[in-house]
C-alpha cells in the first residue's frame, strides 16, 4: 500500500474573487505500516488534505496515487478506495443513527454488498479491535459516554477493513483517560494489523508519544516532514506559525543554553528524565 | 459566606419508565459541601462523569439540587422565584461554541441576553461596548459570528454573559473545542475578567496547563470533592491526580519523577521557570564551572 500526492493543489472558489488556496503544491508518500501525525494550527489545509486521500474532494490540480494509480483516473473505483482508506472525521459519534450499537457497525460492511454473515463478523471484530464490551452492543448509541459512542463511529469505520486510517482529532472532548484509551487503541491497530494512521491532532505532547512521521502544515503548504524529533527541534519556527513542541523539549533547550549538556533530541518526560538522570548519576549512583 | 455555596449537595439523575415507575437512580452529585469565595479564580477539574458538570448546572438552576441546597449570593437555587435573579449573577458558557451563538451580527448576539430582560436600549448599547471591549472584541462587533474562529466564537459566548453583568461565569470546557491558540485566547481573556472586572470564575477543564494559575484549585470523583487547595499543593500529588484519572502537567510529572529517583528538587513545580530554577544548582553541583545562570 502507498498513498502518494503530487503537487497537491486545492483552490476554493476558483476564478471568483473569493478565491484562495486550501492546498499548494504538497508532495509526499506514506507507504504501508506508517503512523503519521498530521499538524498544523484551524485553517491549515489538513483537513481538506484528508479529504483528498480517499477522494471525497477532487484536486484542482496535481494528483493523488493510491498504489501508484491515480485515484481519479477513468474507470478508478472510488467506492473500493473508500472501503481501503478509512476515514474517521472529527466528532465522528454525530453520525451515529442506527438503533443499537451493532447495527450501526454493520451498516457500512452491508453497504459493500457483504453476506449477513460476513458483515455480522466483521462487525463483532471491529467492536472487540476498539475494545468495546458486549454488553453495549443491543444498545442504544446514544446512551453511552463520549468516549464510547467515539468507538463505536471508528468501530464503524474498522469494519470496512481499511488498509490505511485516517483520523481527524479522534481525541478532542475527551477527558485524558477517554484519550489514552482511544489513542492505544490506534497504536494497537497499528502495530498488530499493521494498518497506516494518519492521525490529525492538535496535541504535541500526543504526536511524541505515538506518531513516527510528523508532517506539519501551514497555510495550505507542507512545511515540514520528519520524525518528530526532527520536526521538533524546529520548535521556534514551529511557534512562528502558531504551533509549538512538547513542553518538555522547552525544558531541554533551556537547560541546554545553560550549559547543561544534555542532548537537544528529546521529545517525552520518559526520555528527558532518563537523560537528566543518567548527567546527574554518572559516578554518584551508579 | 462566599458568592456560591453548596452545603451537603446530593443530585440524582431520575430515569423513569413510561408509567413514570423509577427504572433507575444515578447519583451525579453526593453530599458536596463547597464556598466559593467573590472574586476568587477556581478551576474544577474531574475526569467525565465524576459530577462536575452537574454541579455547574446546579449553580444556575438548570438542575436543582435533589438533596441539599446551593446559594448564589445568599439566594436558594431551588426558590423557583430566584432563578432569573440568579441566572443574571450566574453566567454560563458551553463547551461547543456554535450551540451558542445566535445573533446574525457579533453586536447583536451580545446584546440578546440584556435585550431580553428588558434592559433600555440605550444601556444594552452601553453593554454590549463594555461586554466586546472587555473580552478584546470591539473590532470585530459588525461581523458575522459565522466567519470568526472557535476562539473568537467563544470570546463572543463570554461577552453575551458578561453583557448580564454577572458576579460569577461558570465555563464548562470552554477550549475543549478549539486549536492551541484558540485556547490561549480564551484563557487569557477569562483571566483578565478575573483579575481587571473582579468576577467570579469557575473553570471546569481537562487541560492542566489552564488551572495552574487559578487561586483554587477543586478535583472531583465519583461526585464527590477529593482534593482542594492552592495549584501547588494539588499538583504535587501526582500519583493521586492519576487515580483520580487526571493528567499532570509536563514540568510537574517530569520534576516529580525526578524527586522519586533521588533529585533534591522542590515538591509541586508547576512552570518551567521553577523547574529550571530547581535544577540547575543541582547540575553546577555535578559540572562545576560549566553552568551558567
Amino acid at each position: 500500500m502507498s498513498i502518494r500526492a503530487e503537487n497537491l493543489t486545492y483552490v476554493y472558489g476558483q476564478g471568483t474573487a473569493m478565491e484562495q488556496y486550501a492546498l499548494r503544491n504538497v508532495n509526499f508518500e506514506i507507504l504501508d505500516g506508517e503512523f503519521v501525525g498530521l499538524i498544523g494550527h484551524t485553517g491549515s489545509g489538513k483537513s481538506t488534505l484528508i479529504q483528498h486521500l480517499n477522494g471525497l474532494i477532487k484536486p484542482t490540480g496535481g494528483t493523488v496515487y493510491y498504489d501508484g494509480v491515480d485515484i481519479h483516473s477513468e474507470g478508478y473505483s472510488l467506492r473500493e478506495l473508500r472501503s481501503k482508506v478509512g476515514l474517521v472525521f472529527q466528532y465522528p459519534e454525530h453520525q451515529l443513527f442506527e438503533v443499537d450499537v451493532f447495527s450501526d457497525v454493520c451498516y457500512g460492511p452491508k453497504n459493500l454488498g457483504l453476506t449477513k454473515e460476513e458483515t455480522e463478523q466483521r462487525a463483532r471484530d471491529a467492536l472487540r479491535l476498539v475494545g468495546l464490551e458486549e454488553r453495549y452492543w443491543e444498545q442504544s448509541p446514544f446512551e453511552l459516554s463520549g468516549g464510547q459512542k467515539r468507538r463505536v463511529a471508528i468501530a464503524g469505520v474498522l469494519a470496512m477493513n481499511p488498509r490505511v486510517l485516517i483520523l481527524d482529532e479522534p481525541t478532542a472532548g475527551l477527558d485524558p483517560r477517554g484519550r489514552d484509551e482511544i489513542l492505544d487503541e490506534i497504536r494497537e491497530l497499528h502495530s498488530e494489523r499493521n494498518m497506516s494512521i494518519i492521525l490529525v491532532s492538535h496535541s504535541m505532547e500526543d504526536m511524541a508519544k505515538y506518531a513516527g512521521r510528523l508532517m506539519v502544515m501551514n497555510q495550505g503548504e507542507k512545511v515540514f516532514d520528519g520524525s518528530p524529533r526532527e520536526v521538533f527541534e524546529h520548535y521556534r519556527e514551529l511557534e512562528a506559525i502558531g504551533l509549538a513542541a512538547p513542553e518538555v523539549t522547552y525544558i531541554v533547550h533551556e537547560l541546554r543554553d545553560h550549559g547543561v549538556p544534555i542532548g537537544d533530541d528529546i521529545t517525552t518526560v520518559e526520555e528527558a528524565q532518563k537523560a537528566i538522570l543518567k548527567l546527574l548519576g554518572g559516578g554518584n549512583h551508579d | 459566606m462566599g458568592i456560591i455555596k453548596a452545603s451537603r449537595l446530593v443530585f440524582d439523575y431520575i430515569k423513569r419508565d413510561e408509567d413514570e415507575n423509577i427504572q433507575e437512580v444515578d447519583r451525579a452529585i453526593d453530599h458536596l459541601d463547597v464556598d466559593i469565595e467573590k472574586g476568587s479564580f477556581v478551576a474544577i477539574l474531574g475526569h467525565n462523569g465524576s459530577g462536575k458538570s452537574t454541579f455547574a448546572k446546579q449553580i444556575n438552576g438548570i438542575l436543582t439540587p435533589t438533596e441539599g441546597t446551593v446559594w448564589v449570593s445568599d439566594r436558594s437555587t431551588a426558590e423557583e422565584e430566584a432563578v432569573w435573579e440568579i441566572r443574571k449573577k450566574a453566567g454560563m458558557v458551553f463547551q461547543n461554541p456554535d450551540n451558542q451563538i445566535i445573533g446574525n451580527v457579533v453586536e447583536e448576539d451580545v446584546g440578546f441576553g440584556p435585550e431580553n430582560i428588558g434592559v433600555p436600549t440605550e444601556e444594552i448599547w452601553r453593554r454590549v461596548d463594555e461586554s466586546l471591549k472587555a473580552v478584546g472584541m470591539t473590532a470585530y462587533r459588525y461581523k458575522s459570528p459565522n466567519k470568526l474562529s472557535g476562539g473568537q466564537k467563544q470570546r463572543v459566548a463570554i461577552a453575551g454573559v458578561m453583557a448580564m453583568r454577572p458576579e460569577c461565569i461558570i465555563l464548562d470546557e470552554p477550549t475543549a473545542m478549539l486549536d492551541p491558540n484558540g485556547r490561549k485566547e480564551v484563557i487569557r481573556t477569562i483571566g483578565e475578567l478575573n483579575r481587571k472586572e473582579g468576577i467570579t470564575v469557575l473553570l471546569i477543564t481537562h487541560y492542566m496547563e489552564e488551572v495552574i494559575w487559578a487561586d483554587r484549585v477543586i478535583v472531583m470523583d465519583d461526585g464527590k470533592l477529593v482534593m482542594d487547595g492552592a495549584p501547588k499543593e494539588i499538583f504535587s500529588q501526582v500519583d493521586q491526580l492519576k487515580q483520580y484519572r487526571l493528567d499532570v502537567p509536563q514540568v510537574t510529572e517530569l520534576a516529580h519523577g525526578l524527586r522519586q529517583a533521588g533529585v533534591e528538587i522542590p515538591k509541586g513545580i508547576l512552570s518551567r521557570k521553577e523547574l529550571l530554577q530547581a535544577l540547575l544548582p543541582v547540575f553546577e553541583e555535578r559540572f562545576p564551572g560549566q553552568i551558567t545562570r
